[in-house]
């Protein structure tokens, strides 16, 4: 099946080839098959793909891969512009409860 | 460190380990587990569908089998355990506070702090021989494999994204393919996460509607009643066509419509349902619509569900927070100005009449 694909040429995410010594680490922890070895070296091939989870950063251990990270979540960005904390956002299938913001790394104030 | 009790309900003995009792946990659904499910999945109580965090067994593990890595979400936890048939394993539930692997990696709670605490405190070190780990993709955006092993030594191993491919991924020699590392977006998965949405804006659909019921009651021509039925019912009927539009038909047919933006998508099908309303009352009420009624139906239906389509952003597996911020800002004005033209057309119809 074709891949489902967002906006084009929004996703953050940048990959400095000078760092990467190409493990293929971020190919495998890419849940959208945004990366692919082509000759040798590591590239992103399908860079609209990108949803910005950012589990390619948090594992290249050469820091080669950059990519502000956050949840594409329309009813966050909205809570986040009203003030309110840990709605129902992402999770709106799973729950989010108001007091587990422990370790927020992310921007949104999303779950 | 505290084992998780043994009274849950899933719990169905207990094993002797070189850290003391464990919990053996059932190899199957019960109907209580499946009731618990349909629950969450209405958005009824989800808050608290959570497991003791900490280490259980499945079958009769012993030193050299793998350990699996989840969430305490009952609903992540029993899907796990629901496919993993005759073998045996331990399973590492960390502490995500009731939340699924992928929302609570992307919170940090899923994340190598919360992994490395609960390596030390279940002391994985003397329960088995080899040093690995089998953690769901999805938790790798909160989960770094290079600084658990530097931090611990254990190795992590990013298993399929979906855990049914678990035992064939083990079988595989622990490796995924393309398949399994790709999350999809499937007509099944959409409709396991409509329902929530849906009581959600039915919820506001009705404060909506017994708002608007008053007010035609209160200013319309006619008496109270008749406005009520009249107008009244018209524009409830539009609001409700709108959530229905947006928070079931716009996901159901989510890839097929045009657009990449939602809130295009979900503009597209609220149009189509305005216009099939419109045509529907011609041809069974048979009372033609003035122009001003049928553009309150296009305004509202279509803005409402572009809206909800939109807010879908969240529970699709494919966008972006730099995209879904894109197309906010020009979609939310416009179908703030698209409501709005509804509504004031609405009072003008009432008031002509
Ligand atoms: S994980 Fe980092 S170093 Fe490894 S291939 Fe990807 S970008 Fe290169
Ligand atoms: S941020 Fe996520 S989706 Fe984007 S390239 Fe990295 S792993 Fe893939």
């Amino acid at each position: 099946m074709k891949k489902v694909v967002y906006l084009r040429n929004v996703s953050t995410l940048k990959l400095n080839t000078d760092l990467c010594v190409g493990c293929e680490v971020c190919i495998n922890v890419c849940p959208r098959g945004v990366f692919a070895k082509e000759n040798g070296s590591v590239k992103i091939i399908d860079l609209d793909a990108c949803i910005e989870c950012g589990a390619c950063q948090k594992n290249c251990y050469t820091k080669a891969v950059q990519v502000r990270t956050g949840v594409g979540c329309a009813t966050a960005v909205i809570n986040t512009a009203l003030g309110k904390k840990g709605s129902n956002c992402c999770c709106v299938v799973e729950p989010c409860n108001s007091d587990s913001q422990k370790s927020s790394i992310r921007s949104s104030g999303c779950c | 460190m505290r084992h998780p009790s043994l009274k849950q309900p899933f719990v169905i003995s207990s094993i002797q380990s070189v850290l003391g009792p464990v919990p053996v946990v059932n190899n199957f659904m019960t109907f209580a587990d499946w009731l618990g499910t349909a629950r969450v999945r209405c958005g009824i109580k989800r808050e608290n569908y959570m497991v003791d965090p900490g280490l259980y067994a499945f079958g009769s593990p012993d030193s050299e089998s793998e350990i699996l890595v989840t969430s305490n979400y009952k609903l992540s936890f029993d899907s796990l355990r629901a496919c993993l048939k005759e073998k045996s394993f331990w399973i590492l539930v960390l502490d995500t506070q009731g939340i699924n692997v992928w929302c609570a990696a992307g919170k940090g709670t899923f994340g190598t702090a919360e992994l490395v605490s609960k390596i030390m405190s279940c002391s994985l070190h003397r329960l088995v021989k080899h040093r690995c780990l089998i953690v769901p993709q999805l938790g790798a955006s909160g989960i770094s494999a290079y600084e658990t092993r530097e931090k611990t030594d254990f190795k992590v191993i990013f298993g399929p994204v979906d855990c049914r491919n678990l035992l064939e991924f083990i079988n595989n020699g622990k490796k995924s393919n393309e398949a399994m590392r790709t999350k999809t977006f499937t007509i099944a998965d959409r409709l396991t996460l409509i329902p929530i949405e849906l009581l959600h804006y039915i919820k506001i659909g009705c404060f909506l509607c017994l708002l608007v019921l008053i007010i035609s009651g209160l200013i319309g021509s006619g008496t109270d009643l008749e406005n009520v039925k009249g107008e009244g019912l018209f524009i409830v009927f539009g609001i409700f066509s709108g959530i229905l539009t947006g928070a079931f038909w716009g996901p159901m047919l989510l890839p097929w419509l045009p657009g990449r933006a939602f809130s295009v998508k979900g503009l597209f099908i609220g149009l189509i349902c305005a216009l099939l309303l419109l045509l529907s009352r011609h041809v069974f009420y048979g009372n033609p619509w003035s122009w001003n009624e049928a553009l309150v139906w296009i305004f509202t239906i279509s803005s409402v569900s572009s809206y909800i389509t939109l807010n879908f952003t969240g529970s699709s597996t494919y966008t972006s927070l730099s995209g879904v911020k894109k197309e906010m800002r020009w979609a939310i004005p416009l179908q703030i100005i698209g409501f709005s033209c509804g509504m004031v057309l609405a009072l003008v119809t009432i008031f002509d009449k």
